[in-house]
């Protein structure tokens, strides 16, 4: 019985472990072991050159410009994300004239609001990007369109191709796809606050605006702390909006430059692995220190509720 | 509590989601009873003021997207001359173009076939997997665990570079098989944690009474546990096949060939190469060719969608 019990642990365990030991956690050991290596990624041979690449890193001008990048992203979308999307949960939820009742009830139809703002979630990156980079489009898009059509002129502009714009209308396009599913989860969280918190809370002669700060938002921290991080990967990655929306590599005159891009490129067009999976190095040790700084600032958070 | 607040209403049961869709706001019926008129009012101003901001917000989601499908149905001229401008006539051949001359009919089956067979094997080795650290203790347990779960959390893009070499060596750039077995390996991090604790969750007599019957494990398994873990696996199913279907880098990088191009890659290298020839119909038109379907699985499982995503986010 024992044996056998081993046997089809084994069985069972095999496949999915050598699946995701080969694909998976070698790429990943490997990446550590190439960034010390001056690997072109055309020829095998390579030979060991200790701290070169992170010293070459560290004076490399275009990198620190990715970086800089990647930390705007990583604080203006998670932060416009989630508030919009706390924002118009809390409306959905809380937003309605009370009726049957209650003090406090959802605006109608929540649920189709819901539906629709969730559009943009199941739909690939890519094509989001594409489309947006016909929207974006200063001849025929939509929105140069638009702002001709209202006599707004002046305001119509170059966005992908002008430098000082770029990057803020990928921002723009990341915080449009992903508001929806933010929406929905703490639509979801809230739904499971007890009504009486609210209510109570109103006869005591709260308003909305304080019942939000007082109640939603600290019952709801946890939620949104699991949200920022995910949100912060997001933001951190950004290939897809940068490699198919803005022009030459990493946008006009660099200005949409992000690391996961930079390692791309470092990769397939100029034929430095070892140096792109040193970015790739700095690009993780960047992810895990923000997350220790959410980690940290929300549980500070939650001490002072 | 004041005395005529409903004591009924139950957490998650919100009313407001069987109401009908948002009409005008003057067409709401009168207000109820309020507990207090100042409440009631305030919740007035506030009602036109969540509908109005909800409605702009709705707008700018749906606006993009019927902008794509009206431009999909207009003759390159009037994507250019009047791009707001609804179609004069509606040019579905810019549909049949983009089908079978850009070739995304050819992208769409690649898509199909790729996510299909990836979709069966991550949920048949995830759900294996989950099981086993479920439900059995033996050494290393701890380890296989967080070694899976651990990867959740790590960029895909510092594994690409080694990966894209690995792939090199085994001969499996390029081809089919290769992508489906790299689209099984990192969908095993979320899958595996996801359905572990689902198993932990489920009963362990039914499962000790087929053991006792005389039922092998693996049929136990497949019989008994595959069964009861029904709402589990539809949820990750969803998740994992909207992930898989939505994949960009992966292909991008590891899968260059160009009669092997998912729908995403397709897309975006015929998007490339189409603006120089200048035919914008028939990229409109494969633009909503790729989104329609995903729209329409979405509408139709819409609930279980969102409650399969957001599961994601809240674990």
């Amino acid at each position: 019985m024992q044996h056998g019990k081993y046997r089809f642990i084994a069985g069972f365990l095999a496949l999915p472990v050598i699946l995701y030991a080969v694909f998976v956690i070698s790429p990943f050991v490997q990446a550590i072991y190439y960034s010390f290596t001056d690997w072109t990624g055309l020829s095998s041979d390579f030979k060991m050159v200790g701290f070169k690449n992170y010293n070459w890193l560290l004076h490399d001008d275009l990198f620190w410009k990715a970086v800089g990048h990647n930390v705007v992203l990583l604080l203006v979308v998670p932060l416009v994300t989630l508030g919009l999307g706390l924002f118009f949960a809390f409306m959905l939820n809380v937003g309605g004239r009370g009726r049957k009742n209650s003090a406090i009830s959802g605006v109608r139809g929540s649920s189709l609001y819901k539906v629709i703002y969730f559009f943009p979630q199941v739909l690939s990156i890519a094509i989001v990007a594409l489309l947006f980079q016909f929207t974006y489009n200063p001849r025929n898009g939509a929105i140069n369109a638009f702002l001709g059509g209202i006599g707004l002129e002046s305001f119509q502009q170059q966005w992908l191709a002008d430098p000082k714009l770029a990057l803020w209308c990928l921002m723009a396009v990341m915080v449009w796809s992903n508001v929806g599913f933010y929406v929905v989860l703490f639509s979801a969280g809230m739904s499971s606050i007890p009504k009486d918190f609210y209510e109570a809370a109103l006869l005591d002669g709260a308003n909305r605006i304080k019942t939000f700060f007082k109640i939603t938002l600290p019952l709801l921290w946890d939620t949104v702390q699991t949200g920022w991080i995910y949100m912060g990967i997001i933001a951190l990655d950004a290939f897809a909006v940068v490699q198919i929306m803005t022009v030459g590599p990493g946008g006009p005159a660099d200005s949409t430059q992000v690391m996961g891009y930079y390692v791309y490129t470092k990769t397939f067009h100029d034929g430095q692995a070892g140096r792109a999976t040193t970015i790739g190095v700095a690009m993780l040790i960047v992810t895990l220190i923000f997350a220790v700084i959410v980690t940290r600032l929300g549980r500070r958070e939650r001490l002072e509720y | 509590m004041t005395s005529h607040a409903e004591p009924s209403e139950l957490p998650g049961v919100t009313k407001e989601d069987e109401a009908p869709p948002a009409g005008p706001v003057r067409k709401q019926p009168p207000p109820g009873f309020t507990p207090e008129g100042r409440v009631g009012s305030e919740g007035k101003v506030l009602n036109v003021f969540s509908h109005g901001i909800l409605v702009v917000w709705g707008l700018l989601v749906t606006l993009p997207l019927l902008w794509a499908v009206m431009s999909s149905l207009k003759t390159d001229k009037q994507i250019f001359t009047s791009p707001w401008g609804l179609p004069s006539a509606l040019h579905f051949d810019n549909w049949t173009r983009a089908w079978s001359k850009s070739n995304i009919g050819d992208f769409f089956l690649n898509t199909i076939l790729v996510v299909g067979c990836s979709l069966i094997g991550t949920m048949l080795l995830g759900s294996m997997a989950a099981y086993i650290l479920a439900r059995f203790e033996f050494p290393g347990k701890r380890f296989i665990y967080f070694m899976f779960v651990g990867g959740m959390s790590f960029p895909i893009i510092l594994a690409l570079v080694p990966l894209f070499f690995v792939m090199k060596n085994m001969s499996l750039l390029n081809t089919f098989h290769g992508l489906i077995l790299v689209y099984i390996a990192y969908s095993l991090p979320f899958t595996v944690f996801f359905l572990t604790s689902f198993f932990k969750t489920l009963p362990s007599s039914v499962a000790e009474a087929a053991l006792i019957d005389g039922a092998s494990h693996t049929r136990t398994f497949f019989q008994v546990m595959l069964p009861m873990a029904k709402p589990g696996l539809i949820s990750v199913g969803i998740f994992n096949f909207l992930g898989q279907w939505n994949q960009y880098m992966l292909p991008t990088v590891l899968n260059t060939d160009e009669d092997k191009r998912v729908l995403t890659q397709g897309l975006v290298q015929l998007a490339a190469s189409q603006q120089y020839k200048g035919d914008w119909s028939a990229l409109f038109a494969g633009l909503v060719l790729a989104m329609l379907p995903v729209l329409g699985v979405y509408i139709l499982f819409q609930r279980q969608v969102q409650a399969g995503l957001t599961a994601g986010a809240l674990k």
